[in-house]
């Protein structure tokens, strides 16, 4: 699903502050694998999550989606596969409109934002429908400014938004680094549920060991912008979380 | 004329450059000074026409083509050259200034041998009424249309484009490409109000547009104060706020001017009722905290 060639991401090159934040990765990614990063802080997890979704070009190497060479592909080009939640949970969605225009945003992901009214009653009874199997008891805000709600309550709403449309890709940087634990619980099953639910193929970054033993079917972890392990699904399951701790020791 | 009903068609008359400044600075968060160049253009375009005798339902389109090449032409210089958009907006406004004056000719072309929008339909037979209703229609039209551009898909994306760039441009929409028609549209409603006060003072001239982008600014802040006070979530409301706030302006500039105030000064008079309705708000807060 996802083809990740020699990947090397320089920034500042040639400069005193140079840094190789991605270097030399080569990772393939099947359907419906759902792989677990962690490494340590700046080991270039969010740069690779970056360079796959296109927020980020790579200095050298290619990248593919579904055999798509999409090396060279803005963001925006690239959303007809990638949903993804941020590490900030104020990147995912618009503060300023309110719940339900950024559900109508996130309904039209792969097409055409066009000059036609798309929120009518049957659009807000599903997304009112969909909100509240998080049971947050957000369902009756819909048409609250999405900056009202706290960060977890984003995140969670993030996380649905990104099945709104056809989504083959889902990338999740962190989504539970600033939420209270319940919050947190919420964000990570739901996220776990959609996987599942859609068959999706799906990358998650954490810094909880806890929830990386506990989701997906894959581990690698990073160091200064290499993948130093890569654990496929049996060893994964033969892991013992007290293995994951000894990774960062 | 009654001195508040001149007040009020200036305020109409100003209410496209205040809905186009909306666009660009409060959902594109884009400080746009082309607005002095693209309001004198849209006068320019709608004298010289009018003056060659061509029809209103001719000039109209061409005036707001006219404006949103202006505006695309800074939000191009902003987005693709990467300069600064205050920086994008003055360059442009400097070039128009040449481009407007080349267009006139000369410095100024009165227009008051050939018919105006204004003196072509009759809704009442007092005049200053009759040009308080054609405007009202006007701004409701061009209210209307903007409303409901704000509140399609593609509105929406608009909307998100300033508030959220990450979260569009996952949601598949070139933010640059946004930023552009963004500007296009401004610089079009802006470009509208150039074709209004010209047919309504009868002339053109090309100092016209110095400093108008306060006028607009100043209608938006008013407005956003409003939207704030009232914590108001609907986009109809907010846009009647913006049209209401280029009232005021007018309103209250009228007001000053009548109490004996040297209108040469009115300039000054401008920026400084600008800088207070910007800043009371942060003093009164200070104050009480
Ligand atoms: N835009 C940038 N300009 C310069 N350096 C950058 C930039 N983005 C990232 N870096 C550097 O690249 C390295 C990898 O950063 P990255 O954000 O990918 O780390 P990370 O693994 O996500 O860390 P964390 O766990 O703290 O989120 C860091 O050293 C960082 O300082
Ligand atoms: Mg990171």
């Amino acid at each position: 699903m996802i083809d990740i060639t020699q990947v090397h991401k320089v920034y500042n090159r040639g400069k005193a502050n140079q840094v190789n934040a991605v270097n030399g990765v080569d990772l393939k990614i099947s359907e419906k694998e759902f792989l677990v990063i962690v490494g340590s802080n700046g080991s270039g997890k969010t740069t690779l999550l970056n360079l796959v979704a296109g927020s980020v070009l790579p200095s050298s190497g290619d990248i593919s989606i579904d055999g798509n060479n999409v090396t060279k592909k803005a963001d925006y080009r690239r959303s007809e596969w990638i949903a993804r939640v941020f590490q900030n949970p104020l990147s995912g969605t618009a503060p300023d409109l309110s719940i339900l225009d950024n559900f109508r945003l996130a309904a039209i992901r792969t097409k055409r934002k066009g000059l036609s009214i798309g929120i009518n009653p049957q659009f807000k009874k599903d997304v009112k429908d969909k909100i509240a199997t998080l049971g947050m008891g957000l369902e009756n805000k819909t048409e609250q400014l999405m900056g009202t709600l706290s960060g977890g309550q984003r995140q969670a709403l993030t996380l649905l938004m990104s099945v709104m449309d056809t989504c083959r890709v889902l990338l999740l940087d962190e989504p539970t680094a600033a939420l209270d634990p319940r919050s947190a619980d919420i964000v990570m099953n739901t996220a776990d549920k959609l996987v599942k639910d859609f068959g999706l193929t799906a990358i998650l970054v954490t810094h909880n060991l806890k929830d990386a033993f506990v989701y997906g079917n894959r581990i690698i972890q990073m160091s200064e912008g290499k993948i130093i392990k890569d654990l496929n699904e049996q060893k994964k399951i033969a892991l013992k979380q007290n293995d994951l701790f000894d990774w960062f020791a | 004329m009654d001195f508040y009903l001149a007040a009020l068609i200036q305020g109409l008359c100003f209410s496209a450059i205040a809905l186009g400044i909306f666009i660009s600075m409060k959902i594109f968060n884009i400080p746009d000074i082309t607005t002095d160049g693209s309001y004198t253009l849209g006068g320019v375009v709608t004298a010289k026409l009018l003056m060659a005798h061509q029809p209103v339902f001719v000039v109209l389109p061409v005036v707001i083509v006219a404006g949103a090449l202006a505006g695309a032409a800074t939000g191009i210089i902003h987005t693709k050259l990467k300069i600064n958009a205050l920086l994008a907006g003055i360059l442009v406004m400097t070039a128009l200034y040449s481009i407007n004056l080349s267009i006139m000719g000369r410095s100024n072309i009165p227009i008051n041998s050939v018919s105006t929008i204004f003196s072509l339909i009759n809704i009442s037979a007092n005049p200053n009424n009759n040009t308080f209703w054609i405007l009202i229609v006007f701004v409701a039209i061009i209210t209307g249309v903007i409303g409901y551009l704000l509140k399609t898909d593609f509105g929406i994306a608009m909307r998100a484009a300033g508030n959220s760039e990450s979260m569009i441009r996952a949601l598949g929409v070139n933010t640059d490409r946004m930023k552009i028609i963004g500007l296009a549209l401004a610089n079009a409603l802006t470009a509208l109000s150039g074709f209004l006060v010209t047919q309504f003072q009868v002339f053109a001239d090309i100092n016209m547009g110095i400093g108008i982008v306060i006028m607009g600014l100043g209608s938006v802040i008013i407005a956003e104060t409003l939207i704030n006070w009232f914590r108001i979530t609907s986009v109809w409301l907010s846009l009647v706020l913006v049209l209401s706030g280029a009232v005021i302006f007018q309103m209250v500039l009228a007001f000053t001017l009548s109490s004996g105030v040297d209108p040469t000064l009115l300039k000054l008079v401008t920026a400084v009722f600008v800088l207070l309705i910007v800043s009371l708000p942060r003093l009164s807060f200070k104050g009480s905290s």
